[in-house]
C-alpha cells in the first residue's frame, strides 16, 4: 500500500514537473522567438530598417486588436445584415436593413429603446447631482472621510452584487406578514399600510433599478468632482466671496463653470456605463415586467431566443449610440490637456 | 472714503498658542497709503485678511470709518482686494471679471458696462476686454485685478503682495503706477509686502510687523532715520544696517580696533540685562573710507566688492586689535560681515584692508538687552 502511495505521489510529482517544464519551454520558446526577431530587426540596416521596426513593434499589438476587436465588430455588422437565427448556422442570406427596421418598428424593441434612453438621461443626471452634493457638503465636515467612504464604497461592488443587495431592499411580503424588505418596512412604518410589490409594479420597477445604478455611480462622481472642486484655488473662492458671491450663487457662477470640463467627463463616462447596463436588469427581473434594456435584449436575442441577426443589429445600434459620447469625452480631455 | 482702525485686533489660529496677530493697534487715515511690511510669517497678510473679513478676529475690533466691521460679512465691508496670484476667474472675459461684483450686486448691465469701460481706460485694458485671462500676460492680468478693485469704487483697497509675480522691471514700473493711481483716486489703501523697497517707495506710512507684533509705524523717512528697535533697523534699508553689540569700558565702546565714545545717557541708562554693553548700528552709507593713520578708524578686510554702477559695496570682515575678524557684528550679508558703501570709481581690491570711519551723528544706539532705540538727543 505504501508503495502504491509513493508511486501515486511520484506520478503526480512527475506530472507537475512535466507541466512546469512545458510552461518553461513555452515561455522560453516565446522569449527565444522574440530575441531572434529583435536580433534580426536590430541587424537590419539601410532601406528596410524603418519598415522592419514598424512591423516588429506594431505587429503583435495590431494582431491582438484585430483578433479581439476588429474581427468581432465586422462579424457583428455582417451578421446584423443577415437572417441568421442560431450561432454557427450555415446557409444564411443577406436581407438588407430589415433587422434594423424591425428594431425600430417592433413594439417590444421600441419600448426597450425608449427605456434605455430614459436610463441614459436620468441615471447620469442623478448620479452627478448626488455626487456633487455630497462632495460639496462633506467638504466642510470634520470627519469627511467617513461619509465619503460610505458613498464611495458601492463603486467597488459588482453590479450583480449590488443588484442582489437591493433585491433584498425591494423584497415584497404581504402586509400581514413580518416584512423582510427594507423599503416596505420603512414605508409601512411611515404609514403606508399597503405598499405595492415593488419589482413587478410598472413603471416604478424601472426607476427602482435605476436607483441601484445611481448608488454605484454616485461615489465615482463624488470622488472626481470633489477633487476638481478642491482644485479651485482658495484665492478665487475668497475673491468671489469678497465680490459678494456666496452659497448657491458662488456655486453657480464660479465653482460649476470652473469644473465644467470635469463635469462633462463625469457625465459622459456615467452615460457610457449606463448605456451598456445589463447586469442590474438581468439580475433583478431578467428584463421581465417591462424593465428590458438594449444590452439585455441583445443578449437574449443572441443566446436565448435564437435571433442572432436581430441581436447583432441591437449591438450595432448600441455601439453607434456610444460612439459620439466617447468621441466627445476624448475631445474634452484632449482640450483640457492643451490648457494645462 | 474712510479711515481704517485696528483696535487691539488679535488672531489666534485654531490649534496654536501664539497669536498670529497680537493686539494690533493701528489707525489709517482717510486716503492714506499704508504699507504693512515684515518677514514671512510676521502676520502682515493675516492682518489684511482680518480687515477683509477672510479671517476671524478673536479679540479686539476692526473699524472702517466709524463702523465696527468685526463681525460683518466680507461682501458688506465695502472693500476690494487684489490678491497675489490675482485670483481672476478663468472662465470669464476681462470685462466679466471686472464687472462680477457689480453683477452680483444686481446693478443694471448698461451701468456695469460704462464703469468697466471707464476703469479699463484708466488701466489701458480697453482692447483686452473680451479676452479670457489666460490670453493675457502677467502684467495685464495684474492690471485686470486692479481694475476689478477700481470698478467697485470701494472705501478701502486691500493689496496682498500684488507685484510679487511680476518680473523685476515690470515690478518697478507697476509700483509707481499703483502708487500714483491710488492717490489720484484718493482711496484708502492697505498694502502688504515683504519687500522693504516697495514699502519705502510706495507708502505714505509704513507699519513693520514681526511675530504678530507691531514694531513701528511711521513715514519712510522716520523708519530710515529713527528705527525704533534693532529689528526695524536691520529690516529697513538696502543693503541692511550693520549692527553689533559691544562692551562699554570707561565710556568707550570697543568696536573692532577702534574705541568709540558712548554718550553719557546710554551709560546712565544701563540696566542689569544690558551687561554694560550697547548695540551700535551704522548704515553702509554712513561710513567713509579714510587714510590709514586716521584715529578711531575701523579696519575692514575686503571679502567681496559688489558694483552697482552708481554705488559700490564692500562686504568685509571687521578686524580687531590683533587683526582677527570680529564675530560680534552682523549685517545684511550675514554674521561677522560688515558692509561699506565706497566710491564706485575707487574700488578697493579683494583681500586688501581698508580703513573706514563713521560719520558723526549717523550712528544708531540700541539697548543691548531689549533692542530698543536709545534717544540721545
Amino acid at each position: 500500500m505504501t508503495t502504491a502511495y509513493v508511486a501515486l505521489a511520484s506520478s503526480t510529482l512527475g506530472q507537475a514537473a512535466s507541466t512546469l517544464f512545458g510552461v518553461v519551454e513555452a515561455v522560453g520558446g516565446f522569449i527565444a522567438i522574440l530575441l531572434i526577431v529583435f536580433f534580426v530587426a536590430g541587424r537590419a540596416t539601410g532601406r528596410l530598417q524603418r519598415p522592419i521596426a514598424i512591423v516588429v513593434c506594431l505587429g503583435p499589438a495590431l494582431f491582438l486588436v484585430l483578433l479581439g476587436l476588429v474581427i468581432p465588430a465586422i462579424t457583428t455588422i455582417n451578421n446584423s445584415l443577415k437572417n441568421q437565427q442560431f450561432l454557427g448556422e450555415l446557409n444564411t442570406k443577406y436581407i438588407g436593413l430589415k433587422n434594423y427596421t424591425y428594431a425600430f418598428t417592433d413594439p417590444y424593441t421600441q419600448q426597450t429603446i425608449i427605456r434605455t434612453v430614459l436610463w441614459l438621461l436620468i441615471v447620469p443626471a442623478l448620479a452627478v447631482f448626488v455626487g456633487l452634493l455630497v462632495a460639496l457638503l462633506v467638504d466642510r465636515m470634520r470627519y469627511a472621510s467617513i461619509p465619503k467612504t460610505m458613498v464611495f464604497l458601492p463603486t467597488a461592488i459588482s453590479f450583480v452584487g449590488a443588484s442582489v443587495i437591493w433585491s433584498y431592499v425591494y423584497n415584497y411580503k404581504a402586509p400581514s406578514l413580518p416584512q423582510t424588505g427594507l423599503l416596505s418596512e420603512v414605508v409601512m412604518k411611515l404609514g403606508w399600510s399597503n405598499p405595492p410589490n415593488w419589482l413587478i409594479t410598472v413603471p416604478l420597477n424601472t426607476f427602482l433599478e435605476m436607483v441601484i445604478m445611481v448608488w454605484i455611480q454616485a461615489g465615482f462622481a463624488m470622488v472626481i468632482l470633489g477633487a476638481a472642486l478642491k482644485g479651485i484655488p482658495d484665492e478665487i473662492i475668497e475673491s468671489a466671496r469678497l465680490d459678494g458671491a456666496s452659497g448657491i450663487k458662488l456655486f453657480r457662477t464660479v465653482q460649476i463653470p470652473m469644473i465644467r470640463t470635469t463635469l462633462v467627463v463625469v457625465v459622459t463616462t456615467v452615460m457610457i456605463t449606463t448605456l451598456k447596463v445589463f447586469d442590474i436588469v438581468f439580475t433583478i427581473n431578467n428584463g421581465n415586467f417591462d424593465t428590458d434594456v438594449l444590452a439585455r435584449q441583445m443578449y437574449a436575442d443572441m443566446f436565448v431566443t435564437n435571433q442572432v441577426s436581430r441581436g447583432s443589429a441591437l449591438a450595432v445600434i448600441l455601439f453607434l449610440a456610444v460612439t459620439p459620447l466617447v468621441y466627445y469625452n476624448i475631445r474634452t480631455l484632449r482640450r483640457e490637456r492643451e490648457i494645462r | 472714503m474712510a479711515t481704517v482702525t485696528f483696535d487691539k485686533a488679535t488672531r489666534i489660529y485654531p490649534g496654536t498658542e501664539r497669536p498670529a496677530v497680537d493686539a494690533l493697534d493701528l489707525h489709517i487715515e482717510d486716503g492714506e497709503f499704508l504699507v504693512l511690511v515684515g518677514p514671512s510669517g510676521c502676520g502682515k497678510s493675516t492682518s489684511l485678511r482680518m480687515l477683509a473679513g477672510l479671517e476671524d478676529v478673536n479679540a479686539g475690533r476692526i473699524l472702517i470709518g466709524d463702523r465696527d466691521v468685526t463681525d460683518v460679512q466680507p461682501k458688506d465691508r465695502d472693500i476690494a482686494m487684489v490678491f497675489q496670484n490675482y485670483a481672476l476667474y478663468p472662465h470669464m472675459t476681462v470685462a466679466d471679471n471686472m464687472g462680477f461684483a457689480l453683477k452680483i450686486a444686481g446693478m443694471p448691465k448698461a451701468e456695469i458696462r460704462t464703469r468697466v469701460e471707464d476703469a479699463a481706460k484708466i488701466l489701458d485694458l480697453t482692447e483686452y476686454l473680451d479676452r479670457k485671462p489666460k490670453a493675457l500676460s502677467g502684467g495685464q492680468r495684474q492690471r485686470v485685478a486692479m481694475g476689478r478693485a477700481i470698478v467697485r469704487n470701494p472705501q478701502v483697497f486691500l493689496m496682498d503682495e500684488p507685484l510679487s509675480n511680476l518680473d523685476a522691471k515690470l515690478r518697478v514700473q507697476t509700483r509707481s503706477q499703483i502708487a500714483s493711481l491710488t492717490r489720484r483716486l484718493g482711496v484708502t489703501t492697505v498694502y502688504v509686502t515683504h519687500d522693504q523697497t516697495e514699502a519705502l517707495t510706495m507708502g505714505d506710512r509704513i507699519a513693520v510687523l514681526k511675530d504678530g507684533l507691531l514694531q513701528q509705524v511711521g513715514t519712510p523717512r522716520d523708519m530710515y532715520d529713527t528705527p525704533a528697535n534693532v529689528f526695524v533697523a536691520g529690516f529697513i534699508g538696502s543693503p541692511a544696517m550693520n549692527l553689533g553689540t559691544f562692551p562699554v569700558l570707561d565710556g568707550m565702546a570697543q568696536v573692532g580696533s577702534a574705541k568709540i565714545a558712548v554718550p553719557r545717557v546710554v551709560i546712565d541708562g544701563f540696566k542689569p540685562e544690558d551687561k554694560n554693553s550697547v548695540t551700535l548700528g551704522f548704515r553702509p552709507e554712513s561710513l567713509d573710507v579714510v587714510a590709514v593713520e586716521t584715529p578711531d578708524s575701523l579696519q575692514v578686510e575686503v571679502n567681496i566688492v559688489e558694483e552697482l554702477g552708481s554705488d559700490a559695496f564692500v562686504y568685509g570682515s571687521l578686524l580687531d586689535q590683533t587683526g582677527k575678524p570680529s564675530q560680534n557684528i552682523s549685517s545684511g550679508a550675514g554674521d561677522a560681515q560688515i558692509i561699506v558703501r565706497v566710491d564706485p570709481r575707487q574700488v578697493p581690491k579683494m583681500g586688501s584692508t581698508i580703513h573706514v570711519r563713521m560719520r558723526p551723528n549717523e550712528e544708531h544706539l540700541f539697548r543691548a538687552g531689549t533692542g530698543e532705540r536709545i534717544t540721545t538727543v
